[in-house]
């Protein structure tokens, strides 16, 4: 189960993309930053939400400032998240969403 | 574990992820036989209520605050989690645990019960809002759930008439046939690792009893299209603002003014029928008008409380939090600040109250912390007051009545010092903890029910009146106490609280508030004006020795204008945007943080910004000449 935990991380960070994107979780690998809570914290506050490697996810809306934060749908659930915590989520591209 | 006895009272806990539709079950379930309280020693609400099942047994439900997990990561959680381990002391372990999960969303629900299952207590999962999901096409093979998760599933509508017959069927069933005994316990904290088996295994189940929607929620995602639109989001939630803010200062005006009358009469009414002296006077100012000006609040309460519940129940607070979080943020405070800051432009109580659905403590802690800074309404009287005495009613650059500016430079006043103290204070207080992330559901609109409304608003009003009132009180006569002991002597013309403590204390205050340009007059009108800020107009009236008191403001306004400088007024201008001038919040502060520290914190800080801000303006003003 701890596969994904290798320090190879592919596809690109959640947190980057923008509105209409839509792809697979492959690594849940929260940023180092001190002022952020622990890596540790942070990913397993995105785990209690449901996001799990392998779940599929869509950026249906974009903050009105900057574009954050962002309102991520995870299966029947849509999620709001900062872009710095999205940082934590890397993602391949499913297809483009028209 | 404890079996039910025949003939022994329940005890059941309700527990669920946010958003399950928990506390709309526990409506339907207990109705009107709820008691909200505290768990002692923390401000975690303890919410109880009692069943009675088909056949005749006596149920005691919690409802246990809504978590994702047993982790315990606030105090909230840590409640719930101990409850259901059994640990809390002052509860009874509970023989049987409620896991609530929407019907349309399982996933997390799910995990939950597979992280329950490990605690050993019996496990009844309630499918709710399962009218919602048969709606949308889910098919959900509840033998199979139940043979695959290896607990006894229910389904439910808490929140239609009889939604909840098949639970109670089952309880009663659960409890009599099997007698109700768990396994042992073998619950630890879940490592990340544990997290992603169990959401695993849950996804798992998911996909053997539950089918994908044939019809998925489009209503939810169109009308976020435009509600969490850049740009008309942002509009709609101004307008939706500005709808809440008249309702709260337009609709409750009458009624607020009714009940001042009422207690004013009640008040004239004991005057007469009792004799001339303390009693009296103890009666008709200490008790009556104590009372009265705890009630006068409530209208505004309930307003706000109407809006916040409609909107939660909506959906839509989360919704409001997105739109705001990025906005706020730059000055540390959390998107679902915003409301409780909002409702603190009608009064602080109301949004020290609503600051509960701010989940992170530090957070909440820093907008209690600044929401009296807000301009509530009990400053307008005071602002009106001296602006009208003062002010030349004139216009500057042609078209902007100065009266006005100066009226929105201090409604500004307050917002950009509201700004500017959570930002020093997430500076200094909360230095060495990380930045708590915003993470948050945002969940399908749904019809808000009169019913459940209605508990909330009935639940909070009570709470208000139960808690605020006694603390509130008792400051008020603590105030009246100041200001009317000693009596003065005998045969003298002079206002009686010229010889008071008041007095005493306004002229031993003199020295300290010279540099603001107070007078002693004014150090007394602020010692009644604690009770309420705008009790400080009548107060002036009654120490210059006016005749007819709130109704005579333009009387006092000439009769300032002819004994201060205009230094010395705006100085008490600038005072009142900062200076704690409200017994009733401090009070609240206290009661909602559980400690005296938050209180004295607060009055710390605004009493020491309102005499920089005073010295400043009033220095200033005298060098330019307005002495």
């Amino acid at each position: 189960m701890n596969d994904s935990h290798g320090s190879a991380t592919q596809g690109s960070r959640l947190g980057l993309a923008r509105r209409g994107f839509r792809g697979q979780i492959t690594t849940i690998q929260p940023l180092a930053d001190e002022r952020a809570l622990a890596a540790a914290e942070i990913e397993r506050r995105l785990l209690e939400l449901g996001f799990v490697e392998g779940a599929a996810v869509e950026i249906l809306h974009e903050g009105p400032v900057g574009g954050d934060p962002i309102a991520v749908r995870l299966n029947e659930t849509t999620i709001a998240l900062r872009r710095r915590e999205a940082m934590a989520l890397f993602v391949i591209q499913l297809d483009a969403a028209s | 574990m404890s079996a039910a006895v025949e003939t022994s009272i329940w005890q059941f806990a309700l527990v669920g992820t946010p958003n399950s539709g928990k506390t709309a079950l526990f409506n339907s379930l207990t109705g009107s036989r709820q008691k909200v309280a505290n768990y002692p020693g923390v401000t975690v609400e303890r919410k109880s209520g009692v069943i009675r099942t088909p056949a005749g047994h006596t149920v005691n439900l919690l409802d246990l605050p809504g978590t994702y997990s047993l982790r315990g990561r606030s105090p909230d959680e840590e409640i719930t989690r101990d409850a259901v381990l059994g640990r809390l002391a002052s509860e009874t372990p509970p023989d049987l645990l409620l896991c609530v999960g929407d019907a349309t969303n399982l996933r997390v629900a799910l995990r939950l019960v597979i992280e329950l299952k490990r605690v050993g207590r019996p496990i009844l999962l309630v499918l709710n809002m399962i009218d919602i999901a048969r709606r949308r096409g889910i098919d959900v093979d509840l033998g199979k759930l139940e043979a695959e998760l290896g607990v006894p599933v229910v389904t439910s509508v808490a929140v239609k008439r009889g939604g909840t017959e098949e639970l109670l069927r089952r309880m009663d069933e659960l409890a009599t046939r099997a007698g109700l005994s768990g396994g042992e316990n073998t619950w630890a904290p879940p490592s990340n690792a544990d997290l992603r088996t169990a959401q695993r295994e849950a996804d798992r189940i998911l996909r053997a009893a539950v089918s994908e929607p044939k019809r998925p929620d489009t209503l939810t995602a169109r009308v976020d299209g435009v509600l969490l639109h850049p740009v008309a989001g942002l509009l709609i939630l101004l307008a939706m603002l500005f709808v809440m803010f008249q309702a709260v200062f337009a609709w409750a005006k009458p009624v607020m003014d009714l009940i001042s009358a009422s207690f004013d009469a009640l008040g004239v009414l004991a005057h007469d029928a009792l004799p001339e002296g303390l009693l009296q006077s103890f009666v008709q100012n200490g008790v009556i008008s104590g009372v009265g000006s705890v009630i006068v609040f409530l209208p505004q309460i309930l307003i706000v409380f109407l809006f916040i519940l409609l909107l939660e129940d909506l959906g839509y607070m989360a919704r409001a939090a997105f739109l705001m979080d990025r906005i706020m943020g730059g000055a540390g405070l959390h998107g679902r600040a915003f409301i409780p800051l909002l409702s603190s432009f009608a009064c602080a109580i109301p949004g020290i109250m609503a600051t509960r659905v701010i989940d992170s403590r530090r957070d909440r802690l820093t907008t209690i912390l600044v929401a009296p800074l807000m301009t509530c309404s009990a400053r307008i009287p005071v602002y009106t007051l001296i602006i009208s005495a003062f002010i030349p009613d004139r216009q500057v650059f042609g078209f902007v009545g100065l009266q006005g500016l100066v009226m929105f430079g201090l409604y500004a006043a307050g917002i950009l010092s509201a700004l500017a103290v959570s930002f020093v204070a997430n500076y200094f207080f909360w230095r060495e903890g990380a930045t708590p992330p915003f993470m948050l559901e945002l969940p399908d609109y749904k019809t808000p029910r009169v019913r459940s409304v209605a508990i909330g608003l009935y639940t909070r009003a009570m709470m208000f009146l139960k808690r605020a009132g006694t603390t509130i009180f008792s400051m008020m006569v603590l105030i009246w106490f100041l200001a009317s002991f000693p009596r003065p002597p005998e045969g003298v013309t002079a206002p009686a609280i010229d010889f008071s403590l008041a007095a005493i204390i306004g002229k031993w205050l003199e020295p300290l508030l010279a540099p603001v340009g107070f007078n002693w007059q004014i150090n007394v009108a602020l010692i009644p004006g604690m009770a309420a800020r705008e009790v400080a107009v009548a107060s002036l009236g009654t120490v210059y020795a006016i005749e007819g008191g709130k109704e005579a403001a333009a009387q006092i306004g000439q009769t300032l204008a002819g004994q201060w400088s205009l230094a010395t007024a705006l100085a008490l201008l600038a005072w009142y945007v900062f200076a704690p001038q409200c017994a009733s919040t401090l009070a609240v502060i206290k009661r909602e943080t559980g400690s005296w520290r938050w209180m004295w914190i607060t009055f710390a800080y605004m009493l020491a910004l309102a005499y920089v801000a005073a010295l400043i303006t009033y220095q200033t003003a005298v060098a330019l000449g307005a002495e």
